[in-house]
Parts: structure tokens; C-alpha cells; sequence
């Protein structure tokens, strides 16, 4: 309403250019939700407490709700939307569906990517690595041992490169 | 195993609505948009307790991009999810009762006009003298928050008596007497409250909100907009976690349907972290004295629980709260005599209401801890004790709640034995303990929050040609599942799989009544009606097939997409063929399936909180460690057994175990609410940095065993999931530091400084003293099953008042038909 | 939504543009580089700057030099997640990697910069809230209200410095280099703080931090004990840095000890640094050290965690951090 200035501003978002005229004060997650139809990118404070508006800026996780597009001109940006390819869903999403670790599905899209994240790092995380990379997200729903898992389910079929079966013990209990 | 006889009910298939939700293409609230939408904000009031002298809101009007300003004026019709309790107004008349309290909105064509536009409507406020504390509260002097309620600020003052409990007591070997105090905490689900409101041309109106009960806000939208039902729309999407705390009907979503028929525009209101935070209606702090008498064998002869709930500013499902705080005690195990004395309080705080286990975790936490105090006096291995004493499958408990199937047994036994129990318990070294406890809750309420004999819950299919089915319901899909639910229940009984169904769900105007997620009634009720409406389209797929093959309808298997023959697979057709064969015979196939609960067995007044079709049981061992240092605890490892009954999809079972053990913990150790009674009563820390919620450096590892009971109420047996679990976590891990360090901590959170406190306490132990003295009403007095009663009161009991020098007259009218909450 | 004020936003390429910049627009412009201190702050409107100066397009800003026999030079812009997993950093001032790898949280960390943790806003739940809950208390001296409600007797702000990354660095004896229209200057890390929760930093309105400057490691060891309620998200209550240099005989030579989050600035425990030097550190010592460091360390209402309990914890700390070295 009262911005002082509009900037026009060059995003690269998925591997597509975006330009576009924004006040300078919209941080990148209103600039995703609202202007670019990108609300996969949840929020749950808008104050960098809670982890759910993640996003990778040259892979690496960033909160969106504390980033200004001006600042990110020249980066690679990549949300939710971007992680399936051609029609298929990343190794990541598919072993999350698989083992329900999204319930609510709210806070999901940013342990996806903070996840994603880990997984370029090491690409056989312990339990250890796996709670302390995704130890800025918040989910309320999961208690994260499914995000644990499917996270590690994940790992073992990207190394594999198979559609390796989750353990008895994680569908069924004991 | 379990499931091996279906094809799809008891296998871990993936949520219906996985990939969407991990895909980022589920569209919650917030997510939508439409042309020409505003933005629409609250101011809410900086007093807790305060007189509105007059509202102007002229300048705020004048504001570039303000489109609509309402006042209470504009929305004068109370409401509130209770028919007891209309105490709410969409934006406060004449008076705030807590800080947070909405008493105007703005809409305006962007979100930040709308908020700069708030600091310019002045509100002229004569505060009045507010209530903090449950002591403030039952203080005569104290002025009243509302102008109804049982007495000054009481709102609810139950008494109930079932048995001879004196008797009771005169026959126990030990009384074993308790203080414990249950703190507040809030639901945080991560997507803060959102509504957009969508007017139509032709007058009505549509709202999306992110509510776990469509239904009922849908009555609050019409009784408060005048409108016809018929006229409006209210449809839930993917909700982004409920926990209880999207279950009333919400003040903005009144105020944004009220902006939409005013402007004629589309209106959205998302509410901040801190909004959410005054919507609340979360876990009632509970003070709470135990009583419990029993023999030496560990029988309980008597047990007498008094409860005072600090309720904050208005009614919400407050009196369904109260009753719940001692209903479930008795369906663990056996008691012979109850008595029960509950008040709910009305003070300046934002309201509470339902979280996760409604009203029943609070007790819990002080009669597991109870009965661990118990075991230690008798001598008994805790686990023994309470194996010794189990409520019977099948039973009617001394509170007339029928028991069905009742796996709580089985439940002790796989944590006792996955733990290592024996060989830890009261053998650990110093700092280190395990502790046990136990739970049950609902697999739904026996009755609506609102009076009326109608169903619970509908399903509606239409069977398509192609083999596609179209699945209509009203339930609501929180994260738990209930999607899934549906899918797989239907595609089971009809021999086709999830993919092959469209569900079309929560949405007033498209689907059959579900009364929504609460109460963890959505498997049991949701399942029930989906079973029959699938049974009722099978058996009109079997005439038509069985005809056509000439066979006995009974020899028919519905499997693969497939209608066989049985006993020769080789004949059959497929699905598609078997709809398009009914279609020819019957005409266009659609059923319907409806489920209403068994009637309650209670008829005493009060008797409508607690029935249930079936109880599901849990149990659990905690392993901590004791900083003996700092009173720091690290929850280690919960084991956890859960009574579900039958997994409909056990990998989301385990999901909601897990879950329901991460909320336990949180409360258990961190989460609470806190206001600053000498800072006029604001809320401490209303953000996600300060109430602390478990992060994954602070979840504890957990083993999950799926204990399988088959219910008989139950959709393929199954109980619920979405509450029990995470009654047991907070006593078992109060147990657990006791057995590491020896100090009994009687309250949550067990925060390092209160197990310092006990450490260095003579008494070590950390807790409330007594109650503060309340006059309780004579109990209204029920013969037990046992005594030959029938359900209904026998009267009340005259010159027992208890508690007080006067005596309050029994404020309730003399009526026993069991409807508490009408 | 939580949204940010407007402002105009000015990008300079190098300090001297920045530190004109700066000068030029006075009191209405801030400094911002990872932004994850200041933005959430402006959402709750504790402060709108109408002018915000971004740092992280100036490259001599960001990156790590030198060599820790002489000692290395942090750029202010440097990331949190850059310098805690440095090599260098990770092999010769592991306490400085460990201790930064405990603030906030690893995506946080990936913004935050060491600049914007050294300069980090002192902190106090009645000044960390939004607008219309500061109203709800008739605001406090730290932004728009003239009282401490901490502490309403208080004649300076009680807000608390919560920097996991600073008492290390003042107990290891780092250095802050600051630019500004009139040139650069070095103060002590130690003494870039205030015991005032307003004016909590020594810097000139129009100075910028470039620089932070760790000495040669020559035989100190040091270590950080962290006190939050969670394992991420969560400032300290209390962090208690200590480097320590002895004798070969174990002789102590120097052991400074800094607690913070119990006051504005960084406490230093100098009596029991005195009792410790030039004795071994026994058990009973580091007793009596961790009794002398607590005297002076007096937290207020107003973080998370009961005050009187977060005071008996600062011996427990103080005597962990002196064992762990011992």
C-alpha cells in the first residue's frame, strides 16, 4: 500500500526466469504465494520460528520469509514445485507418501527441501545427521520418526537406484 | 497378521492424499485466492477485562485502501459450539474478556492497508477488574466475567456420586490422597487459522475455512448471519493440523462472511502466529485432588477425584471439558465407588477448549501417577497392579460406560516386556528411570454436541459406468487420515482400489452431515457409514451380476476390479461391467450409508459425556535421564502400546502413535501457557521461539506395538488412534524421574527447575498444595451397575455437602435423561 | 501474514559506499546482511527503518584470511554455516565452530551472518513482541514506552545479550574492526559492549562492522556450555564461554570466563579468574571458581526459564566448562 519503491527484479525459481515489479519490502515467500502462484511454499510465522516457509537458494535451505527477492538476484531458487521432474516425483517425495510422513502435509514442502539439501551432502545420512539437518524445521503432527525414515528410505533407493521396501517394523510396528 | 483376509483394509498403503501433499499442489485456506479479494484484519483488545464505552472508527474508513469496517454492532447475535454456552460475539458488543478479545475489522484492498488502518479505529475502554487464577475466580467478591454460569465466576459445578464411596473408603486397607495440577498448552498447529469467504451473485455465500468442523460452523454462520442454512457453503480443505484447535466456530469466520456480503467481494483473513494464540481453546489447566481408597490386593474400593478447571474467558466446549476431567477414570481399572466434584472457571485469558485428548489427559497424568504412588504403598510391581485390575471386556463401568473389546492387557504386557521392564525398573542407576502408565479414550462420542437424533455421519457413493466411484462425506481430513480412511474402506468392500475413488469431502453443500474430526470419532462413525453404503452398492452390483451369470448372489467376490465367481474366478466381469450391468437393470446407481452410536446406558444428568461406541488403550514405558545437577530430563526412549482394535492402515496408525507421543512429550516437559497476571494479563510468549514445542533434537525414540482387539462397534473392529496415545506419556514420564531421582514431580510441565526444587525439598516433591476450598453442590447419586442400578440418579444426596460451611442449592433442574449438553 | 514495513532498500558494492551511505541518511538507515535478526523485528515493529543498507553485495565483506599461527580475519558477511564448517576454523578454534553451531537453526544459519550475531539485538520477551502486544503493556523504555517492566525500578534497559558467538570470542580475546566515514579502528571484543540493554553495542552511528580478528592460537584451549530449553531454535539463557592457558605442568596461566544472556552485555568472572591463575585446576578450585563466577550473574524475568534457577545453573556451567578444559 504505502511502499516507498518498486523494484523490478529478476528471480530465477525452478530453473525458470521470472521478472517482475515487487515493492521492495515483500519478502520472497509473498513474492512466490502471491505474485508467482507458489503457495507450496507454506508459512507458520513469518518471523524464522517454525521452518514451514523453506527454500533452497542455491541449494542450500534459506527461510523464505526472511529473504528479499533483491537480495536474491543471480540464485538459483527452488521451492516445493520444482523438486518432481518431468512428471515424477523425487526419491524424497515418494518415500515421504510412502511412509506417511506427511500427515497434515503443512510443514512437509520445507523437510522436503531441507532434506534434499542433506541428501546432496551425504548421501547415507545416520539418524544423527538426519535430526541435526532438519533441526529448523517443525512438524506437529509426525513426532518425525516417519520424516526419519523416509528420509533414510529415500537415501537407500537414490543409492540404490531401486524401489527398495521400507522395513516391516516402520508400516506395521512391532 | 491382521488384514491378510482384505486386500486394502490393514495394509500400509500410501494417504490418499501423499503425493498431493507432497507435491505442494494441496490447496489449504490460505492458499486460495480470488478476483478482486480483500484483506481482512482484527484489532483485538489490549485489556483483559474491560467496559467498550464507544468505538469510532471514522478515520480508519478514510484509510487509502479500506474497503469495510464492522463492530459488534453490525454482528449483535451471540454464539458458540455449545447450545449452553452462545457466549461468543463475532466482535465483542460491550465488553472484552481477555487480551486478544476481537472488537473490530477491516477490510481493505491489501493486507498491510487493513493492518495500518487497525491503529487508526479508537476504541474508548473503561477496564474493570480482571480474574487470573482459578483462587480469583472462586472469590464471591470478584466481579462476574459473563451474566450466566452456576455461581459468580463458576461457569459449570458438577457433583456426581456412583456407589457408596464413604463405603468405600471404610473397606480400603490404604487411602492414598494426591494434589496434582495439569498446566496449560495450546494445539501450535503449523498453519495458523484461515478463512476466505466467496459471495455469490445470486445472495448466497461460500466460505473455505481451515476447520475440523464444517457442520458446525456452518450452524454459527447461519444463526449469526440470519441466514438460511441452505444460503451458504462452507467447505474445509486440507487442514494444516487441528489437534481440537480448529473444532469451535471462530469470530473471523463470521467476520469474513459478514465483509463478503457487505462488500460483495471475496474476503480473506489469515491469522498471525500470535492470532492463534488468542483463538487457543486448548488443554484446560487442571488443579486436581485424588482420592483413592484400596485393599490390600490393590482393588479399588473407592475412588473420589475433584477437578477445577481454569477456563479462560468463554464457554467454548467448557462444559463438555468439565465432565470430561472425570468420566474416563473408571474404564481402565475396575472402580466400585466414584464420586466425582468438578467447576469450571471463567477467567480473563483467551478460552479453553479441546486438545487432543479433551479434558481426559489432565486426569490421567494424576491417577497414573496415582496409581504408581499406590503400587509403591501395597508393595506391587506398578505393571502387576494394574493387570490385577482391569476393567473387563464387556463391562459396564460403575459410571455406566460400555466396554466392548479391551486390549489394555495386552498393551501392559508388550511394553512391560519391549522395555525390559523387570530388569529396570526401581534398578537403574541414579539418575536414570523408567516409569509406566496407562490411557483410554474414545473412539467417539455417544452424543452430538447439540441435541437432535439424527446420524453422526453419512457416505454417499455414485457408482460411474467407467468403473469410477464418487465418494461424498463430510469428514474432514486434519493430516490423521480420515481420507484414507474412506478410500480404503470403500475400495475394499467394493473390490477396487483407492485411485479408481473420488472423494468429495467437507463441504456442506456437496456432502452428506459428518460432524466432524473431533473426538476421534471418524473412523469408527465415518467407517461405519462408509461400510454400509459400499455394502448397499455391492449388493446391488451382486443382483444384477449374480443374474446375469446365473448364480447365487452369495458366491460373488468383489476383488481386482473385478466380480467373480468364486468358485470358478474364471467367470465374472470386470467392475466397470458390473456397474454398467446394475446401471441397466436398476438405473443410475448411487447408496447411501449413515451411522448413529448405540444408545448410552447412563441416564443420569451428565451421562452424555463419556459413552462411546468403543474405548481404545494404551500403555507405556518411558526411559529418562535426571541431571540430579540441574533437574534437567531427557526422555530417552517411550515404548508405546496401542488398543486400535484393527489398523485400517497400520503405517498411519503408527503415524498417529508417534505423533500422539511427540504432543505428550511436548507437554510433558515444555509446552505451556503463561500470562503475566501483574503485566494485565497478557500472554507471555504468544510465538512459536517461546512456547516451546519439541524440535527434532528434543524427540525421544520410539517403539510402536499395534496391539489388535477387533472391536465389535468397529469398522472391521477398528477403534481410534488419534488421541489415546498421548495420555500415558506425561504420568509415564513423571513416573520415570521419580524412579531415576525419587522426587515426585504432581504437575506439567516437569520444567528442570521444579525436579531441582524437589530434589532439594524435604518432601521431595514438587507440586500444588491442597484445592482451594470450594462449596460443592450435594452429588446427584447413582446406584451402580453393581448395586443393582439402573443408570438413572436416585436423587440428591442431602446434607453431604462437602467442601464449604454453606451450601449452594443444586442449581440444575431435577432432569435425568442423560443429555448434558442437550 | 507477519510483512515488513516499507522502506527503500540501497545495495553499495563496497564499505566505503556503504559507510557514505550510512553517514548520509543518519538515523533512519540500518545496516542489514542476513537479515534474520532485524526482519523479524521490523515485522513486529520494533524498529522501521526507512532507509536499509544491505551488506552482502560487498565482497570484501564475506570470506575468511590469515592463518592461525597470526591469527584469522572473519568478513562481517560471512555466513554462520561458512565459518563453523571452515577448516581452518573446525581444526584450530573448534570452540568457536561448536559454539556457532549451536545458534538457532541450521537454515538460520545459512542466512545469519558472524557480523549480525556479534551485533545482535539485546533481547527481553516485554521488547520481542508485536505492536499490539507492547501496547497491551503500555510499551517499555526500549521502544516507544519509558519503562523497564522487567524490572520497573530499572534506570537502563534489561534486555538481554544472546549471542552464543560472543562470549566465546571475548574469551579468546578476538577483536571487532570497524569502518566508517572517518576511517577504521579495532576495539577488543570485550569491550565493543554496554551493561545497557538500549545502547548495548560501542559502535558510531555511522561505523560498520568489517571485520572480526581471532588471535593466534598459542596454546589456549577454550570451550562454550550452551543453556537453552530446545537443541535448536532456542537463544541462550545463559552461555558460558571459557579459554584457559596452562602450564605444562597444568599450571593455569590465564583462564577468562564470560557468561552471557544474564545481563546486556557479556559478564566477565574476573575474581575467579584471579583465584584460578597460577594454580592447578583441582576439583575443589574449579568449585570455588564456579561458586565466584556466579556471585556476579544476576538474570532477570525475562527469557524463557525461571530466573532463580537459571542463576544456580551458572556454577553448574562454569564448573562443566572449567572441568571440560581441565
Amino acid at each position: 500500500m504505502s511502499s516507498l519503491s518498486k523494484l523490478r527484479v529478476r528471480l530465477r525459481v525452478n530453473g525458470e526466469e521470472h521478472e517482475m515489479l515487487v515493492p521492495v519490502e515483500k519478502t520472497l515467500l509473498e513474492v512466490l504465494r502471491e505474485d508467482m502462484g507458489l503457495t507450496g511454499t507454506k508459512h507458520g510465522c513469518e518471523l524464522g520460528e517454525c521452518g514451514a516457509c523453506a527454500v533452497l537458494v542455491d541449494g542450500k535451505p534459506v527461510l523464505s520469509c526472511l529473504a528479499l527477492p533483491v537480495e536474491l538476484e543471480g540464485h538459483e531458487i527452488m521451492t516445493v514445485e520444482g523438486l518432481a521432474a518431468a512428471g515424477r516425483m523425487h526419491p524424497l517425495q515418494e518415500a515421504f507418501a510412502d511412509l506417511g510422513a506427511a500427515q497434515c502435509g503443512y510443514c512437509t514442502p520445507g523437510f522436503l527441501l531441507a532434506a534434499k539439501s542433506l541428501l546432496e551432502q551425504s548421501s547415507d545420512p545416520t539418524r544423527d545427521e538426519i535430526k541435526d539437518a532438519l533441526a529448523g524445521n517443525l512438524c506437529r503432527c509426525t513426532g518425525y520418526i516417519k520424516i526419519y525414515e523416509a528420509v533414510e528410505l529415500a537415501a537407500r533407493r537414490m543409492r540404490s537406484g531401486s524401489e527398495t521396501a521400507p522395513e516391516q517394523a516402520v508400516l506395521y510396528g512391532r | 497378521m491382521a488384514g491378510d483376509r482384505h486386500r486394502i483394509v490393514g495394509k500400509p498403503i500410501r494417504k490418499v492424499d501423499g503425493p498431493s501433499k507432497c507435491t505442494g499442489q494441496t490447496l489449504f485456506a490460505d492458499d486460495l485466492s480470488f478476483p478482486r479479494m480483500l484483506w481482512c484484519k482484527l484489532l483485538r483488545s489490549p485489556h483483559p477485562h474491560a467496559r467498550i464505552r464507544s468505538i469510532d472508527t471514522s478515520r480508519a474508513r478514510n484509510h487509502p485502501g479500506v474497503v469495510a469496517v464492522l463492530t459488534g454492532r453490525d454482528l449483535p447475535i451471540p454464539f458458540g459450539i455449545l447450545p449452553v454456552s452462545q457466549d461468543e460475539h463475532a466482535l465483542c458488543l460491550d465488553r472484552v474478556r481477555f487480551v486478544g478479545d476481537p472488537v473490530a475489522a477491516i477490510a481493505a484492498t491489501d493486507e498491510e492497508a487493513a493492518f495500518e488502518a487497525l491503529r487508526l479505529i479508537d476504541v474508548d475502554y473503561e477496564p474493570l477488574d480482571s480474574i487470573l487464577s482459578i483462587p480469583d475466580a472462586l472469590d464471591p467478591a470478584r466481579p462476574p466475567i459473563h451474566d450466566y454460569g452456576d455461581d459468580g465466576n463458576i461457569h459449570k459445578l458438577v457433583s456426581l456420586e456412583f456407589g457408596d464411596v464413604e463405603g468405600g473408603f471404610a473397606e480400603a486397607k490404604e487411602i492414598i490422597e494426591g494434589t496434582y495440577f495439569y498446566g496449560g498448552n495450546t494445539h501450535l498447529a503449523m498453519e495458523q487459522h484461515a478463512a476466505v469467504a466467496v459471495p455469490e451473485a445470486d445472495g448466497r455465500i461460500r466460505l473455505y475455512s481451515s476447520t475440523q468442523t464444517p457442520h458446525y460452523s456452518h450452524r454459527a454462520l447461519a444463526k449469526v448471519l440470519e441466514m438460511p442454512p441452505a444460503h451458504i457453503r462452507v467447505i474445509a480443505p486440507p487442514t494444516g493440523g487441528g489437534f481440537g484447535g480448529k473444532t469451535d466456530p471462530f469470530n473471523h469466520e463470521i467476520v469474513v462472511a459478514k465483509m463478503a456480503l457487505v462488500t460483495g467481494r471475496p474476503v480473506k483473513i489469515c491469522l498471525t502466529r500470535e492470532e492463534v494464540f488468542y483463538c487457543h481453546r486448548g488443554r484446560h489447566p487442571v488443579l486436581m485432588g485424588v482420592r483413592m481408597g484400596m485393599k490390600s490386593d490393590g482393588s479399588i474400593t473407592a475412588l473420589h477425584f475433584r477437578t477445577l478447571l481454569d477456563g479462560g474467558g468463554y464457554g467454548s466446549y467448557g462444559v463438555a471439558s468439565t465432565y470430561y476431567t472425570g468420566a474416563l477414570q473408571t474404564v481402565t481399572y475396575d472402580v466400585s465407588n466414584y464420586k466425582f466434584e468438578s467447576a469450571r472457571l471463567f477467567t480473563n485469558k483467551p478460552p479453553c477448549g479441546p486438545k487432543r485428548g479433551h479434558g481426559t489427559p489432565q486426569p490421567r497424568f494424576a491417577l497414573e501417577i496415582h496409581m504408581d504412588r499406590a503400587a509403591e504403598r501395597l508393595g506391587m510391581d506398578p505393571a502387576e497392579l494394574r493387570l490385577a485390575h482391569l476393567v473387563p471386556p464387556g463391562s459396564l463401568t460403575a459410571n455406566y460406560l460400555k466396554v466392548g473389546s479391551m486390549g489394555l492387557g495386552e498393551c501392559i504386557r508388550k511394553v512391560v516386556e519391549g522395555s525390559r521392564w523387570k530388569e529396570k525398573f526401581r534398578q537403574l542407576p541414579h539418575g536414570r528411570g523408567v516409569g509406566l502408565a496407562c490411557g483410554a479414550y474414545l473412539s467417539g462420542a455417544g452424543l452430538p454436541i447439540y441435541w437432535n437424533n439424527l446420524p453422526h455421519t453419512g457416505v454417499q457413493l455414485k457408482l460411474d459406468r467407467s468403473g469410477g466411484v464418487c465418494v461424498f462425506c463430510g469428514e474432514t481430513d486434519v493430516g490423521q487420515g480420515s481420507d484414507s480412511v474412506l478410500a480404503q474402506i470403500v475400495a475394499e468392500v467394493l473390490g477396487i482400489e483407492p485411485i479408481d475413488l473420488r472423494l468429495v469431502t467437507s463441504d456442506t453443500d456437496l456432502t452428506p452431515v459428518d460432524l466432524g474430526s473431533y473426538s476421534s470419532r471418524v473412523t469408527l462413525m465415518m467407517g461405519n457409514a462408509a461400510v454400509q453404503a459400499a455394502e448397499r452398492a455391492r449388493e446391488l452390483l451382486s443382483s444384477a451380476v449374480a443374474g446375469k451369470l446365473e448364480i447365487p448372489p452369495t458366491r460373488l467376490v468383489f476383488a481386482d476390479r473385478h466380480v467373480f465367481d468364486a468358485e470358478r474366478p474364471e467367470i465374472g466381469m470386470t467392475f466397470a461391467e458390473a456397474v454398467q450391468t446394475a446401471e441397466a437393470k436398476f438405473g443410475t446407481i448411487g447408496t447411501v450409508g449413515s451411522y448413529t452410536p448405540p444408545p448410552s446406558a447412563g441416564r443420569y444428568r451428565g451421562a452424555g459425556v463419556g459413552p462411546s461406541p468403543a474405548y481404545s488403550y494404551s500403555a507405556a514405558v518411558a526411559e529418562v535421564d535426571v541431571d540430579p545437577d540441574t533437574g534437567w530430563v531427557r526422555v530417552q526412549k517411550i515404548w508405546m502400546a496401542h488398543d486400535v482394535g484393527r489398523s485400517i492402515n497400520p503405517v498411519l496408525v503408527m503415524g498417529q502413535v508417534e505423533g500422539g507421543v511427540y504432543m505428550g512429550l511436548g507437554e510433558a516437559l515444555m509446552e505451556e501457557q503463561v500470562f503475566r497476571a501483574n503485566r494485565n494479563g497478557v500472554h507471555k510468549f504468544p510465538s512459536m521461539l517461546e512456547y516451546k514445542s519439541p524440535t527434532t533434537q528434543e524427540m525421544c525414540d520410539v517403539t510402536t506395538y499395534l496391539v489388535e482387539d477387533p472391536d465389535p462397534n468397529g469398522p472391521f473392529g477398528a477403534k481410534e488412534v488419534g488421541q489415546g496415545p498421548l495420555l500415558p506419556v506425561p504420568p509415564a514420564i513423571a513416573n520415570a524421574v521419580y524412579d531415576a531421582v525419587g522426587v515426585r514431580i504432581d504437575e506439567v510441565p516437569i520444567t528442570p527447575e521444579k525436579v531441582l526444587k524437589a530434589l532439594q525439598a524435604k518432601d521431595r516433591r514438587y507440586g500444588p498444595a491442597d484445592l482451594p476450598p470450594v462449596t460443592w453442590p450435594p452429588p446427584l447419586q447413582v446406584a451402580t451397575p453393581r448395586q443393582g442400578g439402573d443408570g438413572r440418579a436416585i436423587g440428591r444426596a442431602i446434607g453431604r455437602a462437602s467442601g464449604g460451611t454453606t451450601s449452594t442449592p443444586a442449581a440444575e433442574p431435577a432432569r435425568v435423561d442423560g443429555r448434558v449438553t442437550k | 501474514m507477519m510483512r515488513l514495513p516499507a522502506f527503500t532498500y540501497a545495495a553499495p558494492r563496497s564499505i566505503d559506499e556503504a559507510a557514505r551511505i550510512l553517514a548520509g541518511e543518519g538515523p533512519q538507515a540500518m545496516l542489514v546482511a542476513g537479515g534474520t535478526d532485524l526482519y523479524p523485528n521490523m515485522k513486529r515493529r520494533q524498529q522501521s527503518p526507512r532507509v536499509l543498507i544491505g551488506l552482502r553485495g560487498i565482497r570484501e565483506l564475506s570470506g575468511i584470511t590469515g592463518i592461525p599461527t597470526t591469527g584469522l580475519s572473519i568478513g562481517a558477511c560471512t555466513t554462520l554455516t561458512d565459518l563453523s564448517t571452515h577448516r581452518l576454523v573446525v581444526e584450530s578454534y573448534p570452540a568457536l565452530s561448536r559454539a556457532v553451531r549451536t545458534i538457532s537453526t541450521p537454515i538460520l544459519r545459512n542466512m545469519g551472518t558472524i557480523g549480525g550475531n556479534i551485533c545482535l539485538d539485546t533481547r527481553c520477551n516485554y521488547y520481542d513482541q508485536s505492536y499490539e502486544w507492547r501496547r497491551a503493556i503500555n510499551f517499555c523504555m526500549k521502544c516507544d514506552g519509558d519503562t523497564c517492566w522487567v524490572a520497573p525500578s530499572s534506570r537502563t534497559c534489561l534486555a538481554v545479550n544472546s549471542s552464543d558467538s560472543v562470549p566465546l570470542l571475548c574469551a579468546i580475546g578476538a577483536t571487532v574492526r570497524l569502518a566508517g566515514t572517518h576511517g577504521h579502528r579495532e576495539i577488543a571484543m570485550r569491550d565493543f559492549y554496554n551493561k545497557d540493554g538500549i545502547r548495548y553495542i560501542n559502535k558510531q552511528p555511522d561505523e560498520i562492522v568489517t571485520h572480526i580478528a581471532l588471535p593466534p592460537v598459542n596454546g589456549w584451549s577454550a570451550t562454550y556450555h550452551k543453556l537453552a530449553r530446545r537443541g535448536s531454535f532456542d537463544f541462550p539463557v545463559l552461555g558460558v564461554a571459557v579459554a584457559m592457558w596452562r602450564d605444562p605442568d597444568g599450571t593455569v596461566l590465564d583462564a577468562r570466563i564470560y557468561l552471557n544472556a544474564v545481563a546486556s552485555a557479556p559478564v566477565e568472572a574476573a575474581e575467579a579468574r584471579q583465584a584460578l591463575i597460577g594454580h592447578k585446576p583441582t576439583p575443589d578450585l574449579i568449585a570455588h571458581a564456579s561458586h565466584l563466577a556466579s556471585i556476579n550473574a544476576k538474570p532477570m524475568d525475562n527469557t524463557d526459564l525461571d530466573y532463580a534457577w537459571r542463576k544456580k545453573m551458572v556454577r553448574v556451567y562454569v564448573r562443566r566448562a572449567l572441568n571440560g578444559l581441565s
